[in-house]
């Protein structure tokens, strides 16, 4: 059992060597777009083969062990979890990457405005992916809930993010392009916290062994 | 446990080997035409407990039951010193751990339980012999060779003989006591596959050391631990999302 005990620690080494490279991601690629950096969009979207490369890495070490070990309860539990939550990590991957595209897009042209609430909202993800990986280390119910319960926030701001964006681009159709690639990022943002949200939601089935996704609110 | 209906009922039962208290206190409700599994440590009770169930335990002085094993619905207590113990293994059937054919011919095998009632009709012990041979997966391999010595046969099929020796007095609960620890993994998957499709016609209580059946076979686990039930439920809730660190423990092999 001290094997399998090892195997299941280096699972979850690995998982948050990924998640650190996609909490790197996200605010890199942000950072590559206010700090115009196109050296570090483009090594964002290079370090998404790398979290490809873990996905792939992993999913086959789950399969593995689910077919040499049996795993029962809490173990059968955490590599469930573990599965689904590298599937989130990867688009997570790619949404940075996404977010490191367009940068190098906007970064071509000046700013239509300073941006003030697109680092919100990177905060937001930020912390919600933090956030979710530390309550998956800790089983750390009462974190993930908390996670889950951010989520609305940055729906707000990406409403809020993309009716000023509108306004703008009805005052001037000159910037239409670089308002729509904003409101891409707004969107991938989004989307980002999305997926932290889900590995929050797999932290509560990881701990209680309820599926609570596609429920209004776990009471 | 809505709309199933229980089979037995085991209220308060404590079982002493001479002084040695043996079972502790077991409340347990054994629901009809379902696989109730029985897991646990060596040592834990497990064994004893389905012991109780046929007497077994009668066979050996000093043994001692207190409390109640209710047959339903009937509504009797199985383990009164009233009720014959003979009576109750007619109606409570086991299959143990390794085949334990008698040296006569697989037909007399079978036939041996009727004989024991003072059946000797022969049709009535043909038709018999062969439905439980059937109902046992055992009838196409032997229905040429049933006046064979039942040594002639494989484990597995040893083993298949003796569960239609079990069924052949139409028995209302069939014991196993690790029915597989003896046969390889094919006998083992045959085994099983018969244990899921006798629960149609007979309740079935199952002690296991291989967690893997008592997941495949089983609708309810009862975990057992140094003679107390530590915990019950839906085996896919045991196996997924057990409530007790001691069954959490022991499924997931750390014990101790």
């Amino acid at each position: 059992m001290a094997i399998f005990d090892d195997e299941l620690i280096k699972l979850k080494e690995k998982i948050l060597e990924m998640g650190a490279l996609v909490e790197n991601s996200i605010k890199d690629s942000i950072k590559s777009l206010i700090e115009k950096d196109n050296e570090l969009a483009k090594e964002v979207i290079q370090r998404d083969h790398i979290v490809n490369a873990f996905d792939v890495e992993i999913d086959e070490e789950c399969i593995r062990l689910i077919a040499q070990r049996q795993p029962k309860a809490g173990d059968l539990r955490f590599i469930v979890t573990a599965m689904k939550i590298i599937n989130d990590m990867e688009r997570m991957g790619d949404l940075a990457a996404n977010i490191a595209e367009r940068a190098l897009e906007l970064n071509k042209e000046p700013n239509i405005k300073p941006y003030i609430d697109i680092p919100r909202m990177r905060d937001i993800a930020h912390g919600m992916t933090r956030d979710a990986l530390d309550a998956f280390v800790n089983k750390d119910k009462r974190l993930a809930m908390d996670v889950i319960m951010r989520d609305d926030e940055i729906d707000d701001l990406k409403h809020a993010v993309i009716s000023e964006l509108l306004y703008l681009m009805l005052e001037d159709p000159n910037i239409i392009c670089r308002a729509m690639r904003i409101t891409f990022i707004a969107q991938y943002l989004e989307r980002f916290a999305d997926h932290a949200t889900n590995i929050a939601e797999m932290v509560i089935y990881l701990v209680e062994g309820k599926i609570i996704r596609h429920t209004t609110m776990p009471e | 446990m809505v709309n199933e209906n229980k089979k037995a009922e085991v209220k308060n039962l404590n079982f002493y080997y001479g002084s040695n208290l043996t079972l502790k206190n077991v409340n347990l409700s054994i629901i009809e035409k379902k696989v109730t599994a029985l897991i646990g440590p060596s040592g834990c009770g497990k064994t004893t407990f389905l012991r109780c169930f046929n007497r077994m335990h009668d066979l050996y002085p000093h043994n001692r039951y207190e409390g109640e094993i209710i047959l339903l619905p009937e509504n009797v207590n199985i383990i009164s010193s009233a009720i014959d113990p003979i009576e109750v293994r007619m109606r409570i059937s086991m299959v143990f751990q390794k085949p334990n054919p008698f040296p006569k011919t697989i037909f007399e095998n079978v036939a041996y339980g009727m004989r024991v009632r003072g059946i000797n009709n022969k049709s009535i012990l043909y038709e018999t012999v062969e439905k439980s041979l059937r109902s046992a997966a055992l009838w196409d391999e032997v229905k040429d060779r049933i006046d064979k010595p039942a040594f002639d046969l494989s484990g597995g099929q040893q083993q298949r003989l003796c569960i239609a020796r079990a069924l052949a007095t139409t028995p209302e609960i069939l014991l196993f006591d690790e029915p597989t620890s003896a046969l390889d993994p094919i006998a083992t998957s045959k085994i099983e596959e018969l244990i899921v499709e006798l629960k149609n016609e007979v309740t079935i209580i199952i002690v296991t050391h291989n967690m893997q059946q008592a997941a495949r076979v089983s609708e309810h686990t009862a975990f057992m631990y140094i003679g107390e039930i530590i915990e019950y439920g839906k085996t896919d809730r045991i196996f997924t999302t057990p409530s007790e660190k001691l069954t959490e423990d022991y499924i997931t092999g750390r014990f101790g």
